[in-house]
């Protein structure tokens, strides 16, 4: 193993100085290539709308060239006072933030517009894996209480402004750390078990009028075809009507005459499969198991439990990203405010998952120092 | 070494546990991947009809295109119905720079009150921007021109033509073409049950009377649609396909206007209604009701103004008086005299005394004629002639009712006579069991005098007259009248619009009228003859110096009951109480080529032959214009010598007396 290292060492030589991670680069520049087009197409075709998703791929980019380069168990130091910070942030938020579309998810910094719940999409695997690494694998069960809570303290402030979405995506972030850093499958039992006895509860108590509406729109899109229910059924119309290949790129009816709404945000799976069939579809999966598949290569080949953990839940994490937005597009989840990553027209989810990637990067490069 | 080997075993099983953990999360990627694959297959390969349809639906719209109505056209080809281009002022108010100033302004250069204004904005308040609205509903000719010479100056605002229903003559034909008027909810119903709505999805008016209404099929064509692709908000984006109407076919009346002309002309100020027809086909030349109202006024939606004035006009001219039912008075007398010489009840030479009434026997009613000293001895001929009343109650009771009214309904009275407007009434020919039916009543034998004579419960309506005339004319054979002469039908080739082949409309005749002596038909139709042709009989000041040879018969129908012993003077008598004058004709009387009706009502003086006579007249002179036509049996110069002899002599030369003697018919009588 180890000579062999060495020798694929010295091949990725160049790549391995820029702290880039060829095979991941390859696969996200292919997926944001495609968004470009597609969000041309369902952007009215206005190029402007393209420059504007193009210049926000670069400074994306570019954060994620830049950590990359900083080496991975640095991180650990920052993991602790960052994450209190940003929880006293998302406090902050329910105490001042910024209203927008009937959820308080922004904080007004004067010069811009911060969202501090996509900054917990990292922080909180990083404090996890952090926590956890500390001790010897597999996981306790007393630490994985500790790491529980220290989960559930963020996406319980972030599910109050309410964003489901990305609460759902910083508990998932957590959890995964758990799982992967072996918490007994007996614990994973009485969890699920405990997470369905739980379920009433919260539908009866904890969830928001607009919330329950959604899941039983989801149940039932039908009964409001014009209200609640257009969205998924004007989606799912544009994926059915998609057929084995399609209607052709800018030719897709449901999108181009606008009966799809959300057409370059949220829904912009179903602009996809009108205009590209599942043949597209088909290697559109395709390049994001890729991608998860790299991720959890760099995973298992990282030498630090703080790394494995942290990249694997950073590539998890990614894949609930394309696993929800798919999912609710094309009918099987509840519709849930998730982009789909790398394609889905939007500056600050797509900040955040690049540096997400920048941190794969570092893990996948940076393996030789600290050891 | 201990702590150092623990640390070394704790890494490669935490590598070992890490692995493992991964790929167990990478199978569940897997298999949630392909969990979303097969749902996107089963949408985009399972469903994918279902969507595409769908899909579709949400895009494509069928937008309806109205086909243009068929024309109508009177027998020498001038238009009775026409479409004419109607000009309204529409505005799209997306393109327009500034709409309140936009409107503001050409209100200002048309004149367009605020009211329509205030309408207009609170109908952009409804509607999407890109969709057109009408701001005036009907420029007039200088307002286009005005409008047209200004129209750069207002985008997003222009004129709007459509087609509208135009009738040039006006109230002329009104009772005969109906109008078209604004489908209303109860038309609508009709067209759904009858399954026709989808081909009236663009059109705004149907028939409403008449024969608009009777031929709306042929007339309205069928629809065209425009299949257009839009998007979500309804804007169109493009065409993608476009099937053309079909237009209505035109129709060819037998109408002749000119003739209806002076129809109208010989009607004015008179309430009542003529009708001509040609005895050789049952083609209506003429029929025209007196007053009557513009149909224009309905197709753009009549004026609650016009309307009142209309409906509450003592005069009714909403009426078809043409047929409506009318007393028949003596008009119906040489129907009655075929019944009685078909039945043997009398022949052409039974003789009856009248000294001024008739009186059943045993009853103190004295039933009058109208000449209060009486014709002394009357027989066939000079009964109709005459129109001697006493005859004919004499003859009445002969027949007692159910062989009249059986009769009579052969001739076509009490019924339809099958032309081709809806407006038709059946009138009424009484009979016991139709007694029994609308009064609970018995028959009275009184009621059988009456009806001898043309009064009592018996209705006709003119047309019934023309068409029993017609019958009578054409020995028994049955002629259905009508308005319809020819269609159009369009040639397939859409270029030559006009190159469409005439097809004649072929009428079935109805059951003919078979008499056991078909003499009878001649003796009547002479008897006819000489009640014009004959210088003191009732029906000759009428037709006096025509150039043509007609036939015809008087009446004067009792509107109001006379007491015993009263006498009528019309100037003492409501004008809605008096007489109606009723006059039924025919000419040439060889080869009938026209039968005309005549009702007037409430005439201030005289009878049929003084009031109606002169309209039938003025019809059949229009009708012959300067042809000469005389009777090719009496095409001798000596016509009005034979006249003459038979005035001395009552027996016809077609019907030799029989050895019927007056003793015979008076215990007939006695009967």
């Amino acid at each position: 193993m180890r000579s062999s290292g060495q020798d694929q060492q010295q091949v990725r030589s160049l790549w391995q100085k820029l702290h880039i991670d060829l095979a991941l680069l390859l696969g996200i520049l292919s997926l944001m290539a495609l968004g470009l087009f597609i969000v041309y197409s369902a952007g009215g075709q206005s190029i402007d709308i393209v420059y504007r998703q193009a210049v926000r791929l670069g400074i994306a980019l570019v954060v994620m060239l830049v950590i990359a380069q900083i080496p991975p168990l640095s991180y650990r130091k920052w993991a602790v006072p960052v994450f209190v910070l940003g929880v006293l942030l998302l406090i902050a938020v329910l105490l001042f933030g910024h209203v927008g579309k009937g959820a308080q998810r922004w904080l007004d910094l004067g010069f811009m517009k911060f969202q501090p719940s996509e900054i917990m999409k990292l922080i909180v695997p990083i404090m996890i894996a952090w926590f956890i690494s500390q001790e010897s694998l597999p996981v306790k069960i007393s630490t994985i209480i500790i790491a529980f809570i220290l989960v559930l303290i963020p996406t319980l402030l972030i599910a109050k402004q309410p964003d489901l979405g990305t609460s759902l995506l910083i508990a998932s972030s957590g959890i995964f750390v758990i799982f992967l850093a072996g918490a007994s499958w007996k614990l994973i039992g009485v969890c699920v078990g405990l997470a369905s006895a739980f379920a009433p509860v919260l539908w009866m108590f904890l969830m928001k009028d607009y919330q329950r509406q959604r899941v039983m729109t989801f149940l039932n899109p039908e009964q409001d075809p014009l209200g609640s229910g257009y969205h998924i059924i004007q989606s799912k119309i544009a994926i059915g009507s998609g057929g084995i290949d399609g209607k052709g790129w800018l030719q897709g009816t449901q999108s181009q005459l606008e009966f799809l709404p959300e057409r370059h945000t949220d829904f912009i799976f179903a602009v996809f499969s009108e205009e590209f069939g599942l043949i597209g579809v088909g290697l559109l999966l395709a390049v994001y198991l890729f991608i998860v598949m790299r991720g959890l290569w760099i995973a298992v080949n990282a030498q630090h439990a703080f790394t494995k953990l942290l990249a694997g839940s950073i590539t998890l994490t990614f894949f609930v990203y394309v696993f929800v937005n798919i999912g609710m597009v094309s009918g099987l989840l509840p519709v849930v405010g998730v982009p789909l990553p790398l394609v889905s027209y939007g500056g600050t989810s797509m900040v955040t998952l690049l540096a997400g990637f920048g941190m794969l990067m570092a893990i996948s490069t940076h393996r030789r120092f600290h050891v | 070494m201990a702590p150092r080997r623990v640390i070394i075993r704790n890494q490669s099983a935490e590598a070992n546990l890490f692995a493992r953990r991964t790929f167990i999360t990478f199978v569940g990627v897997l298999v949630l991947l392909l969990v979303l694959f097969g749902n996107i297959y089963s949408l985009q390969v399972e469903s994918f009809k279902k969507y595409q349809t769908r899909s579709n639906s949400n895009r494509i719209k069928l937008l309806p295109v109205a086909p243009n109505r068929g024309l109508i056209y009177d027998r020498n080809g001038i238009i009775l119905a026409d479409n004419k281009p109607v000009y309204s002022l529409a505005v799209i108010p997306e393109q327009t720079d500034n709409l309140q100033v936009s409107i503001n302004k050409v209100s200002e250069l048309l004149n367009i009150s605020v009211d329509r204004q205030n309408k207009f904005f609170k109908s952009v308040k409804r509607k999407r921007r890109f969709k057109q609205i009408e701001l005036h509903p009907r420029l007039s000719e200088q307002q286009v021109a005005l409008f047209s010479v200004n129209q750069h100056k207002y985008p997003g605002v222009f004129v709007d033509a459509r087609l509208k229903r135009y009738y040039p003559f006006g109230k002329l034909t009104t009772h005969n073409l109906g109008y078209v008027a604004r489908i209303n909810r109860k038309d609508a119903n009709k067209l759904e049950l009858e399954g026709k709505s989808e081909n009236y999805a663009a059109t705004h008016g149907i028939g409403k009377l008449g024969i608009e209404k009777y031929y709306e099929d042929i007339l309205h064509g069928d629809i065209g649609h425009q299949e257009v692709e839009i998007n979500s908000q309804g804007r169109v984006i493009r065409t993608l396909d476009y099937t053309p109407p079909k237009p209505g076919k035109d129709l060819t009346l037998t109408l002749d206007i000119e003739l209806q002309m002076i129809a109208k002309r010989a009607l004015s100020g008179k309430r009542g209604a003529v009708v001509a027809m040609d005895p050789r086909t049952g083609g209506i030349l003429a029929m025209y009701s007196n007053p009557s109202y513009d149909g224009n006024l309905f197709v753009h939606g009549i004026s609650s103004k016009n309307w009142k004035k209309i409906r509450n006009s003592k005069d009714l001219p909403l009426i078809n008086r043409s047929v409506q039912g009318y007393p028949p008075a003596s008009t119906v007398k040489p129907f009655l005299a075929i019944a009685g010489l078909e039945e043997k009840v009398i022949t052409p030479d039974t003789k009856v005394w009248d000294p001024g009434w008739y009186q059943l026997e045993g009853l103190p009613n004295k039933y009058r004629d109208w000449k209060k000293w009486g014709h002394g001895w009357v027989d066939l001929n000079k009964a109709i002639e005459q129109s001697c009343n006493t005859y004919f109650f004499d003859l009445a009771f002969k027949l007692g009712i159910t062989k009249i009214s059986t009769m009579m309904e052969r001739f076509g009275f009490g019924d339809y006579t099958g032309i081709d407007i809806h407006e038709e009434s059946k009138a009424i020919m009484p009979s016991v069991s139709w007694k029994r039916g609308r009064y609970n009543q018995p028959w009275y034998t009184g009621e059988t005098l009456s009806v001898g004579i043309g009064q009592s419960y018996w209705t006709v309506t003119p047309l019934q007259l023309t068409q029993a005339l017609t019958t009578l004319v054409n020995h028994g054979a049955r002629k259905v009248p009508h308005l319809l002469k020819s269609i159009k039908e369009p040639t397939t080739s859409q270029n030559n619009q006009n190159q469409g082949s005439i097809k004649e409309v072929i009428y079935e005749e109805q059951a003919p009228l078979m008499l056991k002596q078909e003499k009878n038909w001649d003796f009547v139709l002479n008897a006819m003859h000489r009640t014009v042709q004959k210088v003191d009989a009732t029906a000759h000041m009428p037709f006096k110096g025509s150039k043509y040879d007609a036939a015809g018969k008087t009446g004067s129908a009792q509107v109001a009951r006379i007491k015993q012993d009263e006498k009528y003077d019309a100037k003492k008598t409501q004008e809605n109480k008096r007489d109606n004058a009723m006059f039924i004709a025919f000419a040439p009387f060889s080869a009938p080529e026209i039968v005309v009706a005549v009702a007037i009502e409430n005439v201030a003086k005289g009878g049929g032959g003084t009031n109606a006579g002169p309209v039938a007249r003025q019809i059949m002179d229009q009708y012959f214009g300067n042809r000469v036509i005389t009777s090719s049996l009496d095409n001798s110069s000596s016509y009005t010598n034979v006249i003459a002899q038979r005035q001395h002599d009552h027996s016809s030369q077609n019907y030799p007396l029989e050895n019927t003697s007056l003793e015979k018919v008076e215990s007939h009588n006695a009967q």
